[in-house]
């Protein structure tokens, strides 16, 4: 190969940017149309299985339903239970979120900013946090809940999630805050401000994109979360939609219809938000893993 | 807005000098209001419900406890024991040590081709990114109770393939044989996509002149992917592996509405054991020294790991 020649193979090259050639971009569809199926299908089926019967489940299992049982849907979405297991997941995701934001950039801020005996150590000491999960002091956890009087209390499951979100959030915050030019701070401690003042109305304005990121973060988990409101939650009416599923599978045990059109309604919010913001989405919940 | 969104990809890393770096020398207004307001909070927090916890089941560890009055009934290293001895722990150990290896064999390599696939230049691809990435999105237990419904031999997905070939379907998840290669399935479902994403990511950093320089050297697409795009992504690799292995020793969301561990501790792990054998029954010793078990696994393999295979990332 010459060197004239080789500006151009290269610019027909898959890596330059143009087109696959067709056999690569047959390969490239068959392969990626097969693994689509393989991850809708059960998700699909799921949302259409809610529109069956028990029966036609059985002898219809993969058609659309010859006719859609929009009761189904409509007895949950009318429900008390639903809306309101919607509602708790809502409040603890939201009081969570927000108590992270709040201490972990305040302690992130002190230790990117302010020079003080043992901060190095202190950092260390919240880093311990990402090493080990929440499931391996849990039964400590209880009785510490019980103890304060916070069983049954969203708080009881608020906390011990904000305290084990800590390490990784003070880390984000930290490492943005250190990253932003130096001529900010320098022009504002010229004009008098302390570092409240430069925390507040510099720091804070600017980090706009670390807080998207570390509350997308803080929010998928707990509105996910499982373990920590199925040990120190005993009421139903305090139940986020993840116990509610359980809870919802344990009545209707083999009325397969009703619990599709029960997860389908409930991982339709996760869904429509997951689409309408991917782009912070994933690159919050990626952001985590990167850094 | 958009702006927002493209700082949040890729916050500004590389600019110098910090803040941090120059203020050093300078004595500053409000250090000690600074102080003593912003890093109580967390501080507390975290011991109370963090650290403290930790402590606590070490030392309730030693304990036959049901978690009333006092830990008075102590008894020595005795749960260590009757941890090791139990057959559904050392189940759970190997189902724990068996989604790491699926996560190193399947799941990365998967998600390593499909990263490969959604960085060529095709139409859809960021569609198909979306998509693969969907399941990591939701949350464990729907997807547990998703695949529950799929797998069930009587009115689920599995179900209808087996009575449209005129067979008799199974039940895998109440099969000891089955179960667990049924999960391993599900947890590579669920999370392939996350790992892909981190794939997608390392991919895009590579400096394509690279790649240009081995196509002009003549190198095949085989090659140009083992001698230059995998060593190039040789720390994503490790990151996804240290994921795979941080989350198995966490699972504990998908298994309880999937098969809660069974049938007979088939497929127990590590969190699933301290539930269903200390939670359940309130036997707080032996369920902190699981937990004290499950902590100096996790903090060995992170430590470990990041000494061994993260010195240089």
């Amino acid at each position: 190969m010459t060197e004239t020649t080789a500006p151009i193979d290269a610019a027909t090259a898959p890596t330059s940017g143009r087109s696959e050639r067709l056999p690569t971009r047959i390969y490239l569809y068959v392969s990626l149309i097969l693994v689509t199926a393989l991850v809708i299908i059960p998700l699909v089926m799921t949302a259409l299985g809610g529109f069956k019967t028990l029966g036609e489940l059985r002898g219809n299992p993969f058609g659309l339903p010859t006719e859609w049982q929009w009761s189904n849907y409509g007895n949950i979405l009318f429900s008390q239970r639903y809306w309101l297991q919607m509602g708790n997941s809502l409040l603890i995701a939201a009081l969570t979120v927000f108590l992270t934001l709040a201490f972990s950039a305040m302690a992130a801020f002190t230790f990117a900013h302010v020079k003080f005996f043992g901060s190095g150590f202190l950092l260390n000491y919240f880093l311990i946090g990402l090493m080990f999960p929440a499931a391996t002091a849990i039964l400590p956890l209880f009785i510490r809940i019980r103890d304060l009087g916070l069983l049954d209390t969203y708080w009881g499951v608020v906390l011990p999630q904000v305290a084990f979100g800590l390490g990784m959030s003070i880390l984000l915050f930290r490492n943005f805050f250190r990253n932003l030019p130096s001529e900010l701070f320098d022009a504002a401690f010229v004009d008098g401000a302390g570092y409240l003042r430069f925390f507040w109305s510099i720091t804070l304005p600017l980090s706009r994109p670390i807080i998207a990121t570390v509350g997308i973060i803080s929010f998928v988990g707990s509105w996910n979360s499982y373990i920590l409101p199925l040990i120190m939650l005993n009421s139903e009416s305090k139940y986020p939609w993840p116990l509610g599923i359980m809870v919802y599978r344990g009545e209707f045990s083999t009325d397969w219809q009703l619990i599709l059109a029960f997860i389908t309604l409930t991982i339709l919010p996760t869904v429509v938000v997951f689409f309408a913001a991917q782009k912070h989405i994933i690159a919050g919940l990626t952001a985590g893993a990167v850094k | 807005m958009s702006q927002t969104s493209s700082v949040a990809a890729s916050p500004p890393s590389m600019r110098a000098p910090s803040v941090a770096r120059r203020n050093r020398k300078r004595q500053v207004r409000g250090t000690l209001p600074v102080l003593v307001l912003f890093l109580p909070p967390a501080l507390l927090l975290f011991t109370v419900f963090v650290i403290l916890p930790m402590g606590e089941a070490a030392w309730y560890s030693f304990y036959n406890w049901n978690g009333y009055g006092l830990p008075t009934q102590w008894i020595g290293t005795k749960n260590y024991e009757l941890i090791f001895n139990n057959a559904a722990f050392r189940q759970a150990l190997i189902n724990n040590g068996l989604i790491i290896i699926v996560s190193i064999l399947v799941q990365i390599p998967l998600a390593l081709w499909l990263a490969t696939m959604v960085t060529h230049k095709i139409k859809g691809a960021v569609l198909f990114r979306l998509l693969f990435f969907l399941p990591y999105v939701l949350a464990d237990v729907a997807a547990g109770m998703i695949w529950r419904f799929v797998y069930d031999g009587q009115f689920g997905l599995v179900a209808g393939i087996f009575n449209t070939l005129g067979m008799e379907a199974p039940f895998w998840l109440a099969d000891k044989q089955a179960a667990m290669p049924a999960l391993l399935g599900v947890i590579v479902w669920k999370y392939f996509g996350f790992h892909m994403m981190l794939f997608v990511a390392g991919l895009q950093s590579i400096d394509k002149s690279v790649l240009e320089a081995a196509d002009i050297d003549g190198a095949t697409g085989w090659q140009k992917f083992f001698r230059v795009t995998l060593p190039l992504l040789g720390s994503t690799v490790r990151l996804s592996v240290f994921f795979g292995v941080v989350g198995s020793l966490q699972l504990f969301d998908m298994i309880m509405p999937l098969t809660g561990g069974g049938p007979s501790n088939a497929t127990q792990t590590m969190v699933t054991f301290l539930y269903s054998f200390g939670v359940m029954r309130m036997q707080v010793g032996f369920g902190s020294a699981v937990g004290v078990v499950l902590f100096i696994i996790c903090v060995t393999l992170a430590f470990g790991y990041k000494r061994i295979f993260m010195k240089n990332d």
